[in-house]
């Protein structure tokens, strides 16, 4: 008899069905990994766990916990139950602390308001449940505040919140989805030690195969409310009997197929790029301190070529991103386009901002909910000198639009319209509309799930070979940056440090850093 | 965070010497000569001459700056042209009514709002949302002369509980006190309406943060969710309205004061326009707006005392 026992559990929130006839277990020192696209339904069946759901949620079914019926007992016995019984880390470490309370008291309020232990007695519990997550007392004092902490710095004080009280059941909700690779392999390591020091059971839920392929026992794969396949994962990943179980695996490590050759010309060079940002004053006197973000960085793209740049979180590629499209200014270097040169403060003129275009990560966020299809899409038209007016207008647009996928129709529709996948694809299609030479991608598939983003990187290649565009590929992605470019950069604290043949760095990495990083990624083993 | 209150001081130290130059400005710019304006149309040339050496108006700009500046500074604001009496002696009866009646409306402003505020965020979409949400609409249309005759109608003439108007003066703090509550009230309705609506709805954003439902998820209840989390996150904009109605009611409430008989800075500032006291609307200007930067300085320290992360901003 397991700790954890679902069955048949049936969720609807409002007239929509979100779950269907869910059964599941977990063991008390085992990991039980649930997989699954967005909208799946992964999350919400931890939440049926410990009852947290949105209003107007209707659930049936059983939950068993430790001999209980979550689904009947009373909010107070669930209060009760969540933090002490079952703990839970959440996907967002940034948002999920409380801004205005210091890390200790958010630690130590788990012990109190199961009444645990007295302040102090408290406090003491929340230092050393601090020093087990990998936070000591001499860097993080329990008067931090979380805005002083890093992201993964930030998911540990969670998951020391989680843990403070030794629950029987720890929830994971995509814990290191927002994390950088070689801090997401930190925190797995953690929750794995946690699970075997602790014998609790923990039910991780991710989007990525490559992160549970390691350290789950069980996995369950989900698709649109329902588990399609499960068990324990060496079996699960040889058999894969469900048709998507196998979809999913193949897109995970999908390589699309290219045939662009690189040419000579460069379209891009860059040399001796600085990007300083001034920073707020430490004293009341004295010059500002200043960050370089991006410090003397070099590089080149060739017409056709496709060059991936690689680096954490603040190592400074947005940064470059930035000061290559000209939306700022770079205090030195010199960025040479299609041959001519823009020097350190001068701005990039019209005629060669228009031969590069951008496709941003967020592809909900970089569109104007208010203006249709047809308007995005034609709005890099004000960098030519005569821009297409009238039906001419609206056959570019139509043009571009079925260039990447979607429909000539679609132009008259708004962007609330579609989904995650089609708006990058519409994305796509606002860059290429101008004909640019060079696309930059900014993390332009790192929110989309494996198979629609598996899609995307077709549709990319297969652009290339088209039209011969270059890209500048930048992800924290390896296997992605992997599957589509000839050359990487690996940028570390606003310094190239690598560069080199894709297949050249990644099997063979000359500096540590590199190295590190592809020890740290993920890797799902090909399958047979 | 001594950084931070230096830069704060820094800045309304500078605020404060902006704000005279201005008010000084604008107050020389208006036409009239206040000799001529104190003496009279039949005085001789010789008398207004001897007036303005007396009042220091013949010397030059700069000086006269300086002397009405350092004047202010050593508490002497000047002499009334109009009841030939010292300023600071006019404003000093005057500001123990004004500002006791602000603080006393803020606070009845403050106890009204919050629990409305918080009881609507709470039940949002229940009859006790749509009861304060209601409330707050007509409370903040309510012409407030109006309210107050109402309410003098029924509280002071009809039920005689409270006085019609007039104030006793602080020898009585009781009577004071009670003579104050009316005019308050009415003061604090409109107030209150805005702060309980602007509770709501800052806390309706904080109630949807991710770590409202961390603390759901560590046991807390809803209610305590809401108390040991939401409310100190909430408090942002809610001090800045707070900030923003102490300085409104300081000086804003002139047609009440004309209402209940008040002796406040309100209808004292008003009588001083009328009659082109202009040494008196200079002086009693510049104590609001000091009043109003100190309230800004005294909101920005709060700010940095409630959310640690504005305590390293400039």
């Amino acid at each position: 008899m397991g700790l954890l026992q679902i069955k048949n559990l049936n969720l609807s929130i409002g007239d929509t069905q979100i779950l269907q006839d869910i059964s599941l277990q977990a063991e008390a020192g085992k990991i039980v990994a649930i997989i699954g696209e967005s909208g799946s339904g992964k999350s919400m069946t931890a939440y049926c766990v410990n009852r947290l759901l949105p209003r107007g949620a209707n659930v049936s079914g059983q939950v068993m916990f430790d001999g209980q019926d979550m689904l009947q007992l009373p909010e107070p016995a669930l209060c009760d139950i969540r933090g002490a019984d079952i703990g839970m880390v959440f996907q967002e470490p940034m948002t999920a602390l409380n801004p205005v309370q210091t890390i200790g008291a958010q630690v130590a309020e788990t012990v109190l308001i199961h009444g645990a232990a007295q302040k102090s007695e408290a406090l003491k519990i929340a230092r050393e449940t601090l020093n087990r997550v990998g936070l000591p007392a001499a860097e993080f004092p329990l008067s931090r505040y979380p805005h002083e902490l890093s992201g993964g710095q930030r998911q540990r004080v969670v998951i020391a919140m989680a843990i403070a009280l030794r629950p029987k059941l720890l929830i994971a909700d995509e814990p290191t989805t927002a994390l950088d690779v070689t801090t997401q392999a930190q925190i797995l390591g953690l929750l794995k030690k946690l699970v075997v020091e602790d014998g609790m059971a923990l039910l991780l839920i991710s989007h990525d195969l490559g992160v549970v392929a390691d350290i789950a026992d069980t996995i369950a794969i989900m698709r649109r409310g329902k588990v399609v396949e499960s068990g324990p994962v060496k079996q699960v990943f040889a058999e894969m009997n469900h048709p998507y179980t196998r979809a999913l695996f193949k897109a995970s490590n999908h390589v699309p197929d290219r045939a662009a050759k690189a040419q000579e010309t460069p379209i891009l060079q860059v040399s001796g790029l600085v990007r300083d940002y001034i920073l707020p004053r430490k004293s009341l006197f004295g010059a500002p301190p200043k960050l370089r973000a991006v410090n003397d960085v070099g590089f080149s793209i060739k017409r056709g070529e496709s060059l991936g740049l690689v680096g954490e979180s603040g190592c400074g590629k947005s940064t470059l991103t930035r000061a290559i499209l000209g939306l700022d200014a770079v205090q030195a270097g010199r960025i040479e386009i299609d041959g001519r040169a823009v020097t350190a403060g001068e701005k990039v003129p019209r005629e060669l901002r228009r031969k590069m275009q951008v496709v941003f990560q967020d592809p909900y966020g970089s569109f104007n909910p208010r203006h249709k299809v047809m308007r995005l899409v034609a709005e890099p038209f004000h960098l030519l000198d005569n821009a297409p007016t009238g039906s001419a207008r609206h056959q570019a647009v139509e043009k571009a639009l079925t260039e990447v996928g979607m429909l000539a129709a679609d132009a008259d529709k708004y962007i609330h319209e579609f989904s995650g996948g089609q708006r990058q694809r519409i994305a796509i299609a606002r860059a290429l509309i101008i004909k640019p030479e060079l696309i930059i991608l900014d993390e332009a598939v790192s929110a989309l799930d494996v198979s629609i983003r598996a899609q995307i990187l077709d549709l990319l290649a297969g652009l290339s070979d088209r039209l011969g565009l270059s890209y500048l590929f930048i992800s924290h992605d390896l296997s992605v940056v992997r599957a589509i470019t000839d050359r990487v950069m690996v940028m570390k604290s606003g310094k190239i440090i690598e560069t080199g043949d894709t297949e050249t760095v990644f099997t063979a990495p000359q500096h540590p850093y590199t190295k590190a990083l592809i020890a740290a990624a993920p890797v799902l083993e090909k399958t047979p | 965070m001594l950084i931070f209150t230096l830069k704060r001081l820094l800045s309304l130290g500078l605020s404060l010497i902006a704000a005279s130059v201005v008010i000084f400005v604008v107050v020389e710019i208006i036409p009239g000569d206040p000799a001529r304006l104190m003496l009279g149309i039949n005085a001789t040339q010789d008398a207004v001459d001897a007036l303005r050496s007396q009042m220091g108006l013949d010397q030059g700009l700069l000086a006269r700056y300086w002397l009405w500046v350092s004047g202010m500074l050593q508490g002497d604001f000047g002499i009334s042209y109009t009841y030939r009496v010292p300023v600071v002696e006019m404003v000093q009866g005057r500001v123990w009514v004004s500002l006791p009646l602000a603080l006393y409306a803020l606070l009845l402003s403050t106890v009204i709002a919050f629990p409305i505020g918080i009881i609507a965020a709470a039940k949002r979409g229940s009859w006790a949302d749509w009861l304060v949400m209601g409330g707050t609409q007509l409370g903040v249309a309510i012409p407030n002369f109006w309210f107050a005759m109402i309410m003098v109608n029924i509280f002071a003439l009809k039920y005689q509980w409270f006085s019609p108007g007039g104030f006793p003066g602080w020898d009585d703090p009781a009577l004071a006190v009670k003579a104050l509550t009316l005019p308050a009230f009415v003061l604090a309705l409109p107030q209150a309406s805005i702060l309980a609506r602007v509770m709501r709805s800052a806390l309706l954003d904080t109630l949807s943060e991710d770590f409202m439902r961390t603390a759901r998820a560590k046991g807390r209840t809803a209610k305590g969710a809401m108390v040991h989390h939401a409310l100190r996150n909430a408090m942002i904009p809610v001090l800045t309205i707070i900030g923003l109605q102490f300085s409104f009611l300081l000086a804003g409430a002139i047609i009440i004061e004309k209402v209940f008989f008040l002796p406040g800075l309100g209808s004292m500032i008003f009588t001083a326009i009328t009659q082109r006291d202009l040494i008196v609307v200079e002086s009693v200007v510049m104590l609001l707006v000091f009043a109003v930067i100190l309230v800004t300085f005294l909101v920005d320290i709060t700010y940095a005392l409630v959310d640690p992360r504005l305590r390293r901003r400039p």
